[in-house]
């Protein structure tokens, strides 16, 4: 195992993180308040409250996840996209490197990054809303799960983005909508009983279900199915990543 | 004879769309020197190196470096090389000395900044080592290139066309790096399509054309076997035209009113003797007699011709 290829992946890309700060964690940070001023304040006090808890805590795990989730994809994506775009892939491929660990100091990077940003907008939370999390080891171990999960996605999406324009689609055409429709802003319960039935095919609904559960002890769907949910969605990308790189796809002609 | 470090043996690469840049090339590269690959545009130098770094899948054929397979032993093979690629592929916002530490890293070697030290300074880089690299120059930009690729203390480094684009000041700049490293003791193995470079660097030559290796050999002997030699005649006189008693001997008239005799040095009879005879039996008066040999890029442009000559009349077969 090159374990300092892997930390020289890491450090590199974390590196990119702290140069472009404003951007990278600035950009988040801001647009959770202004979720928090829109939803939590404006809109929410006319909301009173859902399934007994204020409506601006309600939100706070779909917003963390909204951002997460976009955060996770869009860097990983750039990481592994960005030396396609700039050539520099090719010491990647020439390197004494497996599939594995250029994929771990990627992925552990954007993870990361996510996980940062996810933290510091849950701290930020605390300002605006009264809030208890009632399983806090969930919470991180759901948090972590997803960062790393939906970087392996990105990962993946960035391999097979040929241009800037395919990098972005997945994630605006795609992953958004799933997010907003996943009940990051409401409860399944809220709905027609049809559109609650369209709703279990949306993956992020379990994510957002069982990561508003570790806070507010409150589920749209039981536990157990959103933790087998991500892990195989985390499974799945795996999968796919080993057989990129097995079969040099998009990378090795 | 130095040991093979660098064993090809039958690589072919055939891409996804049938078109075949490899044809079962076999090539043995020694420790320690320079060896020269010369090829038109197309020929297939960038897929032969690719194909030993791990860039491009090879489709058959085998790759040993230092005794390590690039197929079934890669980490041991590819640690053993730099690579420097053509195009000037850089982060640009990075900054110089940590683009190098990355180098370092991601081939498993332990940090040693005495060692990153030493390379930059080599390259002429130490005082830019801060700056970020789209504050470089394009000379420069070439430079980081190579200190990333010797990061990781290769023993052997392919440079793909390492001077294309390049001002002569630089080219012959980059010239002195490179001898510089073989000093130290790097095989070096660089593409170019420029003769001169392979003319004033390299111990051996290949010629690559429609991804066959046309020929392998000591530049020395290439161009001694394969040499024309020039002979220029200067008279007291210049002349507009060859004398009637110089009629018979293949002589050009060249604008200045020299003549010029071209001969094959390694042939049994030059014709110089029975020349230089008939020149003093019509009674002319010699000047001035200079020989020159043809350059590599002759010799060359001959080859390829040929080859592409011989191509073309197998296709025209029935």
């Amino acid at each position: 195992m090159n374990l300092r290829a892997i930390a020289a992946i890491f450090r590199f890309e974390m590196s990119r993180t702290f140069r472009t700060l404003g951007q990278s964690v600035v950009s988040p940070v801001l647009t959770t308040s202004l979720y928090f001023v829109v939803f939590g304040a404006a809109i929410g006090s006319r909301i009173q409250e859902v399934e007994g808890v204020s409506y601006g805590a309600f939100i706070v795990p779909g917003l963390i996840m909204l951002t997460v989730l976009q955060q996770a994809i869009s860097n990983a994506s750039f990481g592994i996209y960005f030396p396609k775009f700039v050539g520099t892939i090719y010491e990647l491929l020439s390197a004494p490197v497996s599939f594995l660990e250029v994929t771990a100091g990627y992925v552990l990077a954007a993870a990361t990054k996510a996980l940062m940003i996810g933290l510091i907008i849950l701290a930020t939370s605390f300002f605006f809303v009264d809030l208890n999390i009632a399983h806090p080891v969930w919470m991180v171990a759901f948090l972590v799960l997803t960062c790393l999960s939906f970087a392996l996605f990105g990962f993946i999406i960035g391999i097979w983005a040929q241009n800037f324009e395919q990098l972005q689609m997945v994630p605006l055409l795609a992953v958004t909508p799933l997010v907003f429709l996943g009940g990051a802003f409401y409860s399944i319960s809220m709905l027609p009983p049809a559109w609650q039935t369209v709703s279990l095919f949306n993956p992020v609904v379990y994510l957002i279900s069982g990561f508003r559960w570790s806070f507010l002890g409150l589920a749209d769907v039981p536990v157990g199915w959103s933790l087998l949910a991500i892990t195989a969605f985390l499974i799945a990308c795996l999968a796919t990543v080993a057989w990129i790189f097995r079969s040099g796809w998009r990378l090795r002609p | 004879m130095a040991r093979t470090i660098l064993e090809i043996r039958d690589l072919e690469k055939v891409y996804d769309g049938g078109f075949t840049a490899l044809h079962a090339v076999s090539l043995d590269i020694r420790e320690g020197e320079i060896f020269a690959l010369l090829g038109p545009n197309g020929a297939g130098k960038t897929t032969l190196i690719g194909t030993i770094c791990g860039l491009v899948q090879p489709s058959g054929g085998r790759v040993t470096v230092a005794g390590h397979d690039t197929a079934t032993e890669y980490r041991a093979a590819r640690s053993l090389i730099g690579l420097v690629p053509q195009e000037v592929n850089l982060e640009p916002f990075e900054k110089v000395i940590n683009t190098v530490r990355f180098s370092r890293g991601l081939f498993g070697k332990p940090r040693n900044e005495a060692l990153i030290e030493h390379v930059l300074r080599q390259l002429s880089l130490w005082d830019k080592r801060d700056s970020q690299i789209r504050a470089l120059s394009g000379g420069m930009k070439r430079r980081v290139l190579i200190a990333k690729a010797l990061a990781h203390e290769p023993r052997i480094l392919f440079l793909d066309e390492p001077t294309a684009g390049v001002d002569v000041e630089l080219r012959r700049d980059m010239w002195e790096v490179v001898r510089g490293l073989k000093e130290d003791g790097v095989t070096i193995i660089l593409t170019t399509h420029y003769i001169e470079e392979a003319e004033a660097m390299a111990d051996r030559v290949g010629v690559i054309t429609r991804g066959r290796l046309l020929l392998v050999e000591d530049k020395d002997a290439l161009m001694s076997r394969l040499g024309r030699k020039e002979l220029v005649i200067e008279l007291r006189e210049p002349l507009k035209a060859v004398p009637d008693e110089l009629a018979g001997h293949g002589l050009e008239v060249l604008g200045d009113g020299r003549l010029l005799f071209t001969y094959d040095t390694q042939a049994e009879r030059t014709g110089i003797t029975r020349l230089l005879a008939a020149v003093q039996a019509s009674g002319l008066h010699l000047r001035d007699v200079e020989t020159r040999t043809s350059s590599l890029e002759e010799i060359f442009v001959g080859l390829v011709t040929e080859e592409n000559g011989a191509d073309q009349s197998g296709e025209a077969a029935p």
